[in-house]
């Protein structure tokens, strides 16, 4: 392992029944850079983000973060582990029993890291203003918000407990361009700001631009290319020219 | 040939579904294990707890006082008619007070609160899984089964006594109605009938069911929920699964309580 290594995945494969979702998968997340996983969709992106949070447990290979390697993590060792990540879910997955602040200020309200309630309040309250809401936001329902606001709120979650490494999964997806734009900016200070490591995994070529150093494309559950962003344009992987090209034809066969 | 190769679907079929009901069982159990675990280890959630006892509780008690009610008065009302057909009718009190406590209370109560409190938490923790709420929690270095499972199926074991408990009461209440109302019983000897007649026994038995099948309803819930598919049709499922499934299994235990409490 290099020593700037943050995560790491060494083949790592899993399977749902016959359908091989990841079929050896290896990466690297330099610590401190914005890494995207592009492809198209059902190519197991978000799989891949779930093994490396041990959502879902992989069938083979190995993943590190920090050296660590996360799979054998049970109990207060994972909980540790998992404190040093922030996500963003593609739906926002918000809590729709609690109010906004409590959602932001989740972390902040039970377990090792509890705070008294005020105090929880006016954290979530200062990272809701960063992402660009108003106090008022806070005393609301997730449901009375709209979709462009319920993404901020996600992201003020996110990052309320100071993460070392955040993932964003499709960050822009059912936003209109504008709105998208205003996350992919969002996104891009917060990352720069706060010197965390960052994956994202989108297929809007607009937020690729916006929001890499690195980026990695993944097809048939196997990373083809990673190299940064500049070189997308001009690699002459036929897999990144069609999928940044948004072409029909090619080596990635249409119909899935 | 043709023959051949039915007889082997058929077979296979039937292997597929034994097959499944082990996987399925196993899980369960493994599920039910894990989710009472965390009961007893920390951290705890005692705020969660309080809002499922009071939904999974409070709020059932219209439904199990009306079911109540109206059974312990129609139990009168047949006692009366079966018992005038051996000159037994004074047999109401007793009858209506045993089969409430040991038999109706709990049973009756636990089915309307699997309809009402299973289905509603398959919902909404089928929800919660369809649209990401239970990864995020995970994300959030909170254990989804020590939040949302452990609570639930506490609140439930501790609420369901109590609610068949108060069911008791209302549905003795409904039999004593339609006793002196319609049955010309006389008030006070009903009461001290039945007051004499019940013995602890009778209470704590149904007590005991009550409790396992509370455990059983928010399991049910729990377990179908967790596991929802996908989308609303996912959940619809879930939904389904989790009633039919905690009806089932409240009827079939409440059998084995029966034999184990009261051997023949």
């Amino acid at each position: 392992m290099s020593a700037t290594a943050k995560i790491e995945m060494r083949g790592v494969k899993k399977s749902f029944g016959s359908n091989h979702v990841l079929r050896g998968v290896d990466l690297t997340v330099p610590a401190g850079e914005s890494l995207v996983i592009i492809g198209g969709s059902g190519t197991g992106k978000s799989v891949a983000l779930k093994c490396i949070l041990g959502l879902i447990p992989p069938d083979s290979g190995q993943i590190l973060v920090d050296g660590e390697d996360v799979r054998r993590k049970r109990g207060r060792e994972r909980e540790r582990l998992l404190d040093k990540f922030g996500m963003l879910f593609q739906g926002g997955a918000l809590f729709d029993s609690l109010l906004v602040w409590e959602n932001v200020a989740f972390r902040l309200l039970q377990g090792s890291r509890r705070r008294p309630r005020n105090e929880a309040r006016a954290i979530a309250v200062e990272k809701l203003r960063r992402v660009g809401l108003k106090e008022p936001t806070a005393g609301l329902f997730p449901a009375e918000l709209s979709g462009g606001m319920q993404k901020r709120v996600g992201l003020a979650r996110a990052i309320c407990a100071e993460p070392e490494i955040i993932f964003f999964d499709e960050p822009t997806t059912g936003l209109d361009p504008i709105m998208a734009d205003v996350i992919n900016d969002l996104i891009r200070e917060i990352v720069v700001e706060m010197g965390v490591t960052a994956v994202t995994i989108t297929h809007d070529m607009t937020s690729v631009r916006k929001i890499a150093d690195q980026v990695a494309m993944i097809h048939e559950g196997v990373i083809q290319w990673t190299g940064p962003v500049s070189e997308i344009d001009s690699t002459e992987n036929p897999y990144v020219h069609q999928f940044v090209n948004g072409l029909a034809e090619g080596p990635i066969e249409a119909i899935r | 040939m043709a023959i051949l190769s039915a007889f082997q679907g058929f077979l296979a079929s039937i292997g597929g579904t034994v097959l499944w009901l082990c996987r399925e069982t196993g899980a369960l159990a493994i599920f039910a294990l894990s989710g009472t675990t965390h009961i007893f280890r920390p951290p705890w959630y005692p705020a969660e707890l309080l809002r499922q006892f009071m939904r999974i509780g409070f709020y059932s008690l219209p439904v199990v006082g009306m079911t109540a009610l109206f059974t312990g008065g129609a139990l009168a009302l047949q006692i009366y008619a079966g018992g005038s057909r051996f000159n037994a009718e004074s047999v109401v009190p007793q009858i209506v007070a045993i089969g409430m406590t040991r038999e109706l209370g709990p049973v009756l109560g636990g089915l309307m609160v699997a309809g009402r409190v299973s289905a509603s938490v398959a919902a909404e923790l089928g929800t919660m899984r369809v649209t990401e709420q239970i990864d995020a929690l995970s994300t959030l270095s909170t254990n989804p089964m020590k939040y949302l499972v452990a609570p639930r199926l506490l609140a439930a074991t501790i609420a369901m006594p109590m609610l068949a408990f108060i069911g008791d009461i209302i549905g003795i209440m409904g039999g004593f109605l339609v006793g002196i109302a319609r049955l010309e019983f006389n008030a006070t000897t009903y009461i001290k009938t039945t007051w004499d007649f019940l013995e602890t026994g009778d209470i704590t038995s149904g007590l005991i069911k009550a409790a396992v099948f509370g455990f059983i309803i928010a399991l049910m819930g729990c377990y179908q929920g967790y596991h929802s598919g996908r989308g609303a049709q996912g959940v619809g499922r879930a939904t389904t699964n989790a009633v039919v499934t905690a009806s089932i299994l409240i009827l079939a235990t409440n059998y084995v309580l029966t034999e184990a409490l009261f051997p023949a």
